[in-house]
């Protein structure tokens, strides 16, 4: 039972990375029915703007002689790196995406991978190919809690994840920009008669996926602090697989498949050596596809209807 | 004069739409378009609130303003010009107040948007009775006065209608009407696309009668409502 509940917690955090990211996916699909293939590489882009901010607060704290408390680098790295990634997520939909608008999805998706190659290799090409160790900022501390090991920092990624989400999804339920992104996953053209810049709210909907990949390339930096050019790659690529099974276009299907995929990964490790990790977890997800083709909450055609 | 438009050309691909046609719009007015499917009334529509391109040389101009400058969603927030779409376009998605709060997506005057939201449950309770439901669960009529109360609330100086009547029982279609001369009363001008011609005609001051992209009769609706010619074509008598 404890190993049960130790290996919950810890897939509860593996999901977090992959339920973050996962919304960027949907939200974008959901409104302009186009996988954003760049996303993965977007998260990347988040995690290296939280180690460069973090690194730099961490630096400025030491010059000028002040004792920066850990909870005030976080929050603060936190929350520039959302807000510099939500630009680089519209600067992609600005250069990559708005010029493709009526072209056929093929055309966008090769441009989504094209910006994602070129976001990887000018990472190498400014950065070189040394890795980057993310400063430790959370001292870790370790909670017994009966047999279950929980650290500080699972908490935090956990709760983060967690409270995004719900954040994310009230905003979409609550305002009155929310419901114009529904509105437009339900009839993108007519939108503009009610007055909807369709341009502004596609830009915020890649602001708010980019800022949402920014605060999972902060957390998964705090809990694996070596980052790579390359790292957004599978993480991004099983992302989309969370945002598929969720149901495209659907917030808290993505969350709760991206959790899903972390708790499926982390319990066959549980029982098959972890070799076997990714195969053994894709086939089963292949099967769910099969017998649920729309994913947990996506309708049949329209699943744009659902954000 | 609140809307004229000159030499107006759009087109489908190679497939020619409409021909250069010119028509005007005074404050306050009711001006109907009637013709039969395909003559391009929609897109006449589609021109002026700019969801359809229009070729070179068409000129559009709102209160001394030039409409091509604007894109759709100003037209709408910064001309004033609000466009019912045909077949409603309602968001199903959403719930009745979630369809009326987005309509006012552009405007500030809160406290105005406000009385508007009153204005339009006072002229259709029964909007306000379906408030928490979702529009794709309402009837064909109560769609009807959600786009029009949609409308209503993004724009007030120009209201264009396309086929307010299509599907509804005609006690329903009075209903809708009533609404409509209530609205017009208040100083919104509308402009009016209809198949069903005698009631398009019977409820506004002009006409145009439009037939594969061009204008072919133009005048006063009671001219026009006993004009042989119209009548042959287009009212059945």
């Amino acid at each position: 039972m404890q190993y049960f509940l130790q290996n919950l917690v810890n897939g509860l955090q593996w999901g977090s990375f992959y339920a973050l990211v996962a919304i960027g996916y949907s939200m974008v699909y959901g409104i302009l029915m186009l996988f954003n293939f760049a996303h993965g590489d977007i998260f990347m882009v988040g995690a290296y703007i939280g180690f460069f901010t973090a690194t730099g607060l961490v630096a400025l704290a030491a010059v000028g002689n002040i004792i920066l408390p850990s909870w005030v680098i976080i929050t603060l790295t936190m929350l520039i790196a959302m807000f510099l990634n939500a630009f680089v997520g519209m600067a992609v939909e600005r250069i990559g995406y708005r010029p493709l608008r009526d072209a056929p999805r093929a055309s966008a998706a090769i441009t989504g991978l094209m910006i994602g190659i070129i976001l990887e290799t000018g990472n190498l090409a400014l950065l070189g190919a040394s890795r980057r160790a993310f400063p430790p900022l959370i001292k870790p501390v370790t909670y017994n809690i009966s047999g279950v090991f929980i650290t500080n920092q699972k908490i935090l990624i956990i709760v983060v994840a967690l409270s995004l989400t719900f954040m994310l999804h009230l905003f979409i339920r609550h305002t009155k920009w929310g419901m114009a992104m529904r509105a437009m996953a339900y009839d993108f053209v007519i939108t503009p008669l009610m007055g909807v810049p369709l341009n502004t709210i596609i830009a915020l909907t890649f602001a708010i996926g980019s800022a949402l990949a920014a605060a999972a390339g902060v957390l998964f930096g705090i809990a694996y602090p070596v980052l790579g050019p390359y790292m957004g790659i599978i993480i991004g690529w099983k992302a989309f697989v969370a945002a598929i099974l969720g149901g495209r276009g659907s917030i808290l299907g993505s969350a709760a498949a991206g959790f899903l995929l972390g708790f499926i990964e982390i319990f066959v490790v549980m029982i098959f050596p972890s070799t076997m990790r990714d195969f053994i977890a894709y086939s089963i997800i292949l099967l769910i596809l099969t017998f649920l083709p729309n994913g947990f909450f996506g309708e049949p055609y329209s699943a744009r209807l659902r954000l | 004069m609140l809307l004229s438009v000159e030499n107006l050309k759009s087109s489908y691909g190679k497939i020619k739409a409409l021909h250069g046609i010119n028509f005007h719009i005074d404050e306050g007015e009711v001006v109907c378009i009637i013709g039969a499917n395909g003559a391009g009334k929609s897109t006449t529509l589609m021109s002026i609130s700019r969801m359809q391109s229009v070729e070179p040389g068409s000129k559009m101009t709102f209160m001394g303003k030039n409409l091509l400058d604007y894109p759709a969603d100003k037209v709408v927030s910064k001309l004033g010009i609000s466009h019912v779409p045909e077949g409603r376009r309602l968001f199903g998605n959403l719930t009745v107040m979630e369809n009326i709060i987005l309509s006012a997506f552009a405007r500030k005057d809160k406290k105005a948007v406000r009385n508007d939201i009153e204005r339009v449950f006072s002229i259709f309770p029964r909007l306000e009775e379906r408030k928490t439901q979702k529009a794709g669960t309402l009837s064909g009529g109560e769609q009807q006065m959600l786009a029009v109360g949609r409308a209503f609330i993004s724009a007030r100086k120009l209201m264009l209608l396309d086929e307010p009547s299509m599907g509804l029982a005609p006690l329903l279609m009075l209903n809708v009407f009533d609404a409509l001369k209530q609205i017009n009363k208040e100083g919104t001008a509308i402009l009016l696309v209809e198949q069903n011609a005698r009631m398009a005609l019977q409820f506004s001051q002009r006409g145009y009668v439009l037939e594969t992209g061009n204008i072919i009769i133009e005048g006063k609706s009671e001219y026009l409502l006993n004009s042989p010619d119209v009548k042959k074509a287009y009212l059945g008598a």
